[in-house]
């Protein structure tokens, strides 16, 4: 059992089908095999319909290269399930355990092959569409200095890193994965530094006297 | 830029307001919640900061919407 299930407690008594699916995936044999095959069945038909939903994003992609990036998914979610199988305890159905993999597989793979051939932009100067905001209905006076303190707390109160990873990921609309796999880090430590940064702008604009009903 | 773009643009650079646990945090739990959410049970209770997270994380929220929507197709279809 691996330190993450360790962690959650002992063991827990499993529904009749996910113990089956466990039995299947822990066996020996045919019936191992047979259950692996079910198993990357289940996967791939979620990294279908994950793509599916998600394919407005690789329309220049043809049936053929989609069920290519589809496989591709079951085949990396496969490998990730079977591998952490020990962390299963019954928490949800073992299908919707395992959808996630498939799930988390297929749309990353989705947001880096539709930004494969984009440049991802991250100087803080390019963050023109915020500059000049239009005033709308519900404009008011104390909106509009939320807005210049949070331009003064991007530029003045963020380290230059912070500055990068929310200007790319909050104002440019570069998905996190994508930002991830070109600074050579991942979904959770950027996450992290975003979570930061965003905490120090609300300390700026508190710092300000603005309070958070804008 | 209009109100509901600038009311987007506000939650994406200052996030969520409640505590939020983080993306590895987020796929652990993530099975446990949907199906707690599909079940009628208190998933936020159950999971504090789960619901703060998906808010603030774009991709998270994606792969939440698609357990949920998968697991329904299966009910329902």
């Amino acid at each position: 059992m691996t330190a993450a299930a360790t962690r959650r407690g002992g063991p827990r008594k499993l529904d009749a089908a996910s113990q089956e699916w466990l039995d299947g995936l822990r066996g020996a044999g045919p019936a191992r095999e047979k259950a692996a095959g079910r198993l990357h069945a289940l996967l791939l038909g979620a990294a279908r319909f994950e793509i599916a939903r998600r394919r407005q994003a690789l329309s220049y992609l043809g049936s053929g290269e989609l069920d290519e990036l589809a496989r591709d998914a079951a085949d990396d979610a496969a490998v990730s399930v079977l591998r952490r199988l020990d962390d299963f305890r019954g928490e949800s159905r073992f299908t919707t355990w395992a959808y996630k993999f498939a799930l988390l597989e297929a749309s990353v793979k989705v947001r880096r092959r539709a930004w494969r051939d984009r440049e991802v932009t991250l100087e803080p100067e390019t963050w023109s569409q915020f500059e000049h905001p239009a005033p709308g209905p519900d404009w008011n006076a104390e909106r509009a200095a939320v807005l210049a303190a949070i331009q003064e707390g991007i530029r003045t109160a963020l380290t230059p890193h912070q500055r990068r990873v929310l200007v790319a990921l909050a104002l440019n609309g570069v998905p996190i994965d994508v930002l991830a796999e070109r600074l050579g880090t991942t979904r959770g430590a950027l996450y992290k530094t975003l979570h930061d940064a965003r905490r120090k702008l609300r300390a700026h604009l508190q710092e300000h006297g603005l309070t958070e009903d804008w | 830029m209009s109100d509901p773009d600038l009311d987007l643009t506000l939650l994406r650079l200052l996030g969520p307001t409640e505590p939020e646990i983080g993306c590895d945090e987020c796929f652990e739990q993530l099975d446990r919640y949907v199906d707690a959410e599909l079940a009628g049970a208190a998933a936020h209770a159950l999971m504090p900061g789960l619901r703060a997270h998906l808010a603030g994380c774009p991709a998270c929220a994606e792969e939440h919407e698609s357990l949920r929507a998968l697991l329904e197709l299966g009910a329902h279809g």
